[in-house]
C-alpha cells in the first residue's frame, strides 16, 4: 500500500473580495478570511478515498506558511489524512516563497517520509502559478501526471485520465509519482464536526526549510501588486439607432 | 413591614408549582464553582444567596458577578474550533439544504438528513469520546445561530433531538447510561424525543398522567399513557419519557404519584406514533403523538431519581433556552439583512426609502433587539460555561425576549419591504410561520414570565424572613440588621441608594447605567411595597405580576446591553461607537418602560383598568364571544 503525501495550502477563501494594500506591496490578509485551497481539497479527498479502499496506508498532509497554516493542515486531518508537517515559513520569507522552494521542501519530504505518491492541487487560487506538480516531479526524477480527473491503480502504476485543452488524455505511470488534482477528479467531502474534533489528538510536525536543507532565499522581487482596471460604468440605451450612433463615437465600427 | 415574611413563608401550593423550578440548574460541560459562603449568615436556615442578576433587582440590589464584565469563556483553542466547524456548517445550509423544498414538503429528506447526521449536527454538545463534537454552551451557541439564520425547521429537528431529546441523559444519566446510549444518538443515527406535555397537561406538566408501575421483582417498570405534540415523535428511537410513578415517602410511609424520568426505546416494545401534525410552521420538523402501552422498562433506564422527574424536566428546559435564543439571534440577523438590502435600494416618491424617519426606526428597533437578544443568549453560555448555575431566570428571559424580538423583526423585515416581503419568494413569510411557534412551547412565554415574577418574588421575600428571624435574636444578628438598617434609613431620607455602575461600565455608558441603577431601585421597592400591600395574595395577581416580569426583563436587558458595549468600547472594536449609540437608545428607552410598569403595577388609576379587564373577559367568556352585536344591531 501507499504512503501518500498531499500539499496544502492556506489561501484567501474564494469568497472573499480581494483588497490591495495601500503600498501595493501585495493583498490585504490581515482579519481576512482563509480557508484550504480548492484544488488541494480536491488531492486529499482523493488520498483519503485511496486509504479506504484500502490503497494507501498512510496520508500525510504538509503546508509550507506561517503558523495559521496549521489551521489548513488541521482542515485535512479532519477530511482524514493521518499526520501533518508544517514547514514554517513566515513573514517576508514567506511573501517571496515561490512554487521553487515549495517544490524543493515536498520532493526533500517526499524522501523523508518514504512516499509513494505525492498529490497536490493543479494551482493555487491566490498566484494561479501551476508549477508545483511539475517541478516536483522534476527534482524527484518521478514521472508526472498532471491535471487529473481520474486515477486508477494498477500494480506498482496508476491510469491517468488527464484534462487536456479539447479532451481527456488517458496515460500510464509508474509509481512513485508526482500527481496534480482538476477540478474534476471529484467532490471533496466536508470536514464533519466530530472528525474535526478528532483531528485535533493527530500530530503535526513542525519543521523549517532549513532543517530540510531547502534555500529559500527570494528569486524574485515584487515590485507592485495592482487592481485590475475597473470596469467603466455602462449606460442604459434608448433603442438601436443610440447604440450604433454611440459605438460610431467610440470609433468601434 | 417586615410582618409580610410571614404570609411569604406559607408559599400557597399553586406558588410551588411555580418555583419548584427554582432547583439549581445544571450545566453541562462546567463544573460548578465554589461559592463563598456568606459570612454574615444568621443561625437559622438562611436565605439562599444567588448570584442571579435578576433575582437580586426584585431586593433591589446589584449583583454583577454574572452580567459584569461580559463573559469571554473561549480559550484561544476553542476559539478555533468553532471558527473551523462554522464553516461546513454553513456550507451544509449553502450547498445542500433546501428550507422552501422543506417547507413545501414538510420533511427534511433522505439526503438532507443524512448529510447532517454525517456533519455531526445532532451530537454537538455530546463529549467526543461517546461520537459528539462536544463543544461548550458558547461553541454550540455560535453553531446554532448559524441554523437559525438559515432554517427553523431543521433547527427544532435539531434542538429537540440535542437539546431536549437526550439532554437529560447528559445532564442526569449516569456512566453505563451514557456510554449505552450517547454513542447511538450521534454516531448510530438514533433520533431523540422529550416526551413531557399530554392531552390534558400542557403548561400544567405536573399534572401529566402517564404512569409508570414498578414490577413485583424490581426488575422493570410498566409504562401507560399517551403524549401529544412531540418533536420527532415520528422518528425517535430514544425517548425521555416523564411519568408518574407511586413513591413511597420513608418518613410517613405513605405512598404519592411522582413525576419521574426514564429512557424508553422504541425496541422495548408497545411505543407507537401517531401521524405528523400538519402545523403552522417549521412544517419539516416531525411533530406527533406517542402512545405507550404495557411499555416494559428495565428499572435501570430511570433518569435520576423516582421522583424527581420534574426537576430534570425543568433542569433540561433550563439548560437549552439560551440555544433558542442564539439561534433567533441567527434568524434576526438574516431577516435584517433582507430588510437593509431592500431599503437601501428601493426608491419610492424620487428618495431610497432608507431615507425616512419611519424606515428609520423599524430598522434601528430590530437592529437593537438583535442586539439585546444575541448578548442575552452569549451571556447566558458564557456563564453556564464559566461554571454558573443561577441562571435559570435570565435564561428564561432570553426565551421570551428571544421570541418575541425575533416575531416582531420579521414583521417589520416584511413591512418595510412591503409588498414584496409578502410574496413566498421572498422568504420571509416562512420564516413568520417557523418563528411563531417560539412563544409557544418549552414553557409559553405567559408561564415563563410568571416564572421570572414568582421565583424573583419569592426570592425577595425570603430574604425579608431572614430579616424578621434576625429580630427574633437581635443580638447575633448585629451585622444583618444595622446594613439593613442603614439601606432603609437611606432611603427614608432620599440619599442616593441606588446601585453603583461607574467601576464597571464605559464612561461613556455612565449616564445610561445610572438609568439602569434607578430602575433596579424602583424596583426593589415596588416588590417590597408589592409584598405589605398583597401577602401571599401576590400569587394571584397576574395582571401585576406580567408588569414586574416586564420590567425585570427590560432591567436585565439594559444590564446586559451595558456589559456588552462596555467590552466593545474598551477592546475598540470597529463596531465600538455603533454599539455605543444601541446601548444608550435602547437603556433610555427600556427604562422609561420599567417606570411606566412599575407605576401601572401599583396605582389606583391602573388598578381599576385591570379590574376591568376582568370583567370584560368574564362577559366576553359568558357569552362565548364578543358580547355586543354590531352596531347595526344585525
Ligand atoms: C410544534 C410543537 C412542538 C412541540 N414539541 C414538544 C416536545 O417535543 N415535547 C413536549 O413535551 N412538548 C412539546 N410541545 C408542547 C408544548 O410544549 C406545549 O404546547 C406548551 O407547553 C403549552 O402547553 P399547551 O399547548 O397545553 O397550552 P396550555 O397549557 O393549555 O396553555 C394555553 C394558554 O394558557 C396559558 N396558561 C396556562 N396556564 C396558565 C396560568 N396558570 N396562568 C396564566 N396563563 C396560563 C398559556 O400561557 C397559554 O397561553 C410542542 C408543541 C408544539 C405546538
Amino acid at each position: 500500500m501507499a504512503r501518500v503525501l498531499v500539499g496544502v495550502k492556506r489561501v484567501i477563501d474564494y469568497a472573499v473580495k480581494i483588497r490591495v494594500k495601500p503600498d501595493k506591496s501585495g493583498v490585504v490578509t490581515d482579519g481576512v478570511k482563509h480557508a484550504m485551497n480548492p484544488f488541494d481539497e480536491i488531492a486529499i479527498e482523493e488520498a483519503v478515498r485511496m486509504k479506504e479502499k484500502k490503497l494507501a496506508s498512510e496520508i500525510i498532509a504538509v503546508s509550507c506558511g506561517p503558523p495559521q497554516a496549521q489551521e489548513t493542515i488541521r482542515t485535512a486531518l479532519a477530511m482524514g489524512a493521518d499526520r501533518g508537517i508544517h514547514v514554517e515559513v513566515a513573514g517576508a520569507e514567506y511573501d517571496t516563497l515561490q512554487p521553487i522552494h515549495v517544490s524543493k521542501i515536498l520532493a526533500k519530504l517526499a524522501q523523508d517520509e518514504k512516499a509513494d505518491i505525492v498529490i497536490v492541487g493543479k494551482q493555487a487560487i491566490d498566484d494561479d502559478a501551476n508549477q508545483t506538480a511539475q517541478m516536483t516531479a522534476a527534482v524527484l526524477d518521478w514521472p508526472a501526471g498532471t491535471f487529473c480527473s481520474k486515477v486508477e491503480h494498477g500494480s506498482g502504476e496508476l491510469t491517468i485520465t488527464r484534462e487536456v485543452d479539447g479532451g481527456l488524455e488517458v496515460i500510464k505511470v509508474k509509481t512513485p509519482a508526482v500527481l496534480s488534482a482538476d477540478l474534476r477528479l471529484n467532490e471533496p467531502r466536508y470536514a464533519t464536526l466530530p472528525n474535526i474534533m478528532k483531528a485535533k489528538k493527530k500530530p503535526i510536525k513542525k519543521v523549517s526549510p532549513k532543517d530540510l536543507g531547502v534555500d529559500t532565499a527570494p528569486r524574485i522581487d515584487i515590485i507592485s501588486v495592482e487592481d485590475p482596471p475597473v470596469r467603466q460604468a455602462g449606460s442604459i440605451l434608448p433603442d438601436v439607432d443610440a447604440l450604433v450612433a454611440k459605438l460610431k463615437e467610440g470609433g468601434h465600427i | 413591614m417586615i410582618r409580610v415574611s410571614k404570609y411569604i413563608s406559607q408559599t400557597p401550593k399553586c406558588l410551588n408549582k411555580f418555583i419548584e423550578i427554582n432547583s439549581r440548574c445544571l450545566a453541562t460541560q462546567a463544573s460548578p464553582k465554589t461559592v463563598k459562603a456568606d459570612e454574615k449568615k444568621p443561625a437559622q436556615k438562611p436565605a439562599k444567596e444567588s448570584q442571579s442578576f435578576t433575582m437580586n433587582i426584585f431586593r433591589g440590589q446589584l449583583q454583577p458577578n454574572q452580567v459584569f464584565p461580559y463573559p469571554e469563556p473561549l480559550t484561544e483553542e476553542q476559539r478555533e474550533t468553532i471558527v473551523m466547524l462554522m464553516d461546513p456548517m454553513q456550507k451544509f445550509f449553502e450547498e445542500v439544504n433546501d428550507p422552501v423544498r422543506n417547507d413545501d414538503e414538510s420533511s427534511i429528506n433522505e439526503k438532507t438528513s443524512a448529510a447532517l447526521w454525517e456533519l455531526g449536527a445532532f451530537g454537538l454538545q455530546v463529549p467526543v469520546e461517546y461520537g459528539g463534537a462536544g463543544l461548550t454552551n458558547t461553541q454550540y451557541a455560535a453553531g446554532v445561530e448559524i441554523v437559525g439564520a438559515n432554517d427553523l425547521g431543521v433547527g427544532i429537528t435539531l434542538g429537540a433531538h440535542q437539546s431536549i431529546g437526550f439532554k437529560g441523559i447528559l445532564l442526569f444519566g449516569n456512566p453505563e447510561q451514557k456510554a449505552k446510549y450517547l454513542p447511538r444518538v450521534t454516531e448510530g443515527r438514533e433520533y431523540a424525543a422529550f416526551c413531557l406535555t399530554e392531552p390534558t397537561a400542557g403548561s400544567d406538566a405536573g399534572s401529566i398522567k402517564t404512569r409508570a408501575v414498578k414490577s413485583a421483582d424490581g426488575s422493570h417498570y410498566v409504562l401507560n399513557g399517551s403524549k401529544i405534540w412531540i418533536s420527532n415523535g415520528g422518528l425517535a428511537e430514544i425517548m425521555t419519557v416523564f411519568a408518574q410513578v407511586p413513591v413511597t415517602d420513608p418518613a410517613t410511609g405513605k405512598t404519592k404519584d411522582k413525576v419521574t424520568a426514564f429512557i424508553v426505546e422504541r425496541s422495548f416494545g408497545g411505543v407507537t406514533n401517531g401521524p405528523p401534525e400538519r402545523k403552522m410552521g417549521i412544517k419539516c420538523s416531525n411533530t406527533a403523538e406517542v402512545y405507550y402501552e404495557d411499555v416494559k422498562i428495565p428499572a435501570e433506564n430511570i433518569l435520576g431519581q423516582e421522583g424527581e422527574g420534574f426537576k430534570v424536566a425543568m433542569n433540561i428546559l433550563n439548560n437549552g433556552r439560551f440555544g433558542m435564543a442564539a439561534a433567533l439571534s441567527g434568524t434576526m440577523r438574516s431577516c435584517i439583512k433582507k430588510a437593509t438590502d431592500f431599503a437601501t435600494q428601493r426608491l419610492q416618491f424620487g428618495q431610497r426609502i432608507d431615507s425616512y424617519g419611519t424606515i428609520q426606526e423599524k430598522i434601528a428597533r430590530m437592529s437593537m433587539v438583535h442586539y439585546v437578544t444575541e448578548s442575552m443568549a452569549y451571556m447566558i453560555s458564557g456563564n453556564m460555561d464559566n461554571g454558573s448555575q443561577d441562571y435559570h431566570l435570565e435564561a428564561a428571559i432570553s426565551k421570551c425576549f428571544a421570541s418575541e424580538s425575533a416575531w416582531n423583526v420579521c414583521d417589520e423585515s416584511i413591512q418595510i419591504m412591503g409588498g414584496m416581503g409578502y410574496m413566498k419568494g421572498t422568504g420571509l413569510e416562512r420564516v413568520m410561520r417557523d418563528l411563531r411557534i417560539f412563544r409557544i412551547f418549552e414553557g409559553t412565554n405567559d408561564i415563563l414570565r410568571l416564572f421570572v415574577a414568582l421565583t424573583g418574588i419569592q426570592y425577595a421575600g425570603s430574604h425579608l424572613q431572614e430579616l424578621q428571624r434576625a429580630f427574633q435574636n437581635p443580638t447575633a444578628n448585629l451585622g444583618l440588621l444595622v446594613e439593613e438598617a442603614t439601606r432603609r434609613a437611606t432611603r427614608a431620607v432620599g440619599l442616593n441608594s441606588s446601585p453603583n455602575f461607574s467601576h464597571l461600565v464605559h464612561p461613556e455608558l455612565l449616564e445610561s447605567a445610572a438609568l439602569c441603577a434607578k430602575s433596579i431601585q424602583s424596583f426593589g421597592q415596588a416588590i417590597e411595597a408589592a409584598l405589605v400591600k398583597y401577602k401571599r395574595g401576590i400569587v394571584n395577581e397576574q395582571f401585576i405580576l406580567n408588569r414586574y416580569a416586564q420590567a425585570a426583563m427590560d432591567t436585565y436587558a439594559m444590564a446586559v446591553v451595558l456589559s456588552r458595549a462596555t467590552m466593545s468600547l474598551n477592546k475598540n472594536l470597529p463596531s465600538a461607537a455603533h454599539e455605543l449609540l444601541m446601548a444608550q437608545a435602547w437603556c433610555a428607552e427600556a427604562s422609561g418602560r420599567v417606570a411606566y410598569n412599575l407605576n401601572v403595577a401599583s396605582a389606583g388609576k391602573h388598578l381599576d383598568i385591570f379590574s376591568k379587564f376582568g370583567k370584560i373577559s368574564r362577559n366576553v367568556c359568558e357569552s362565548g364571544g364578543i358580547v355586543q352585536s354590531n352596531p347595526l344591531n344585525l
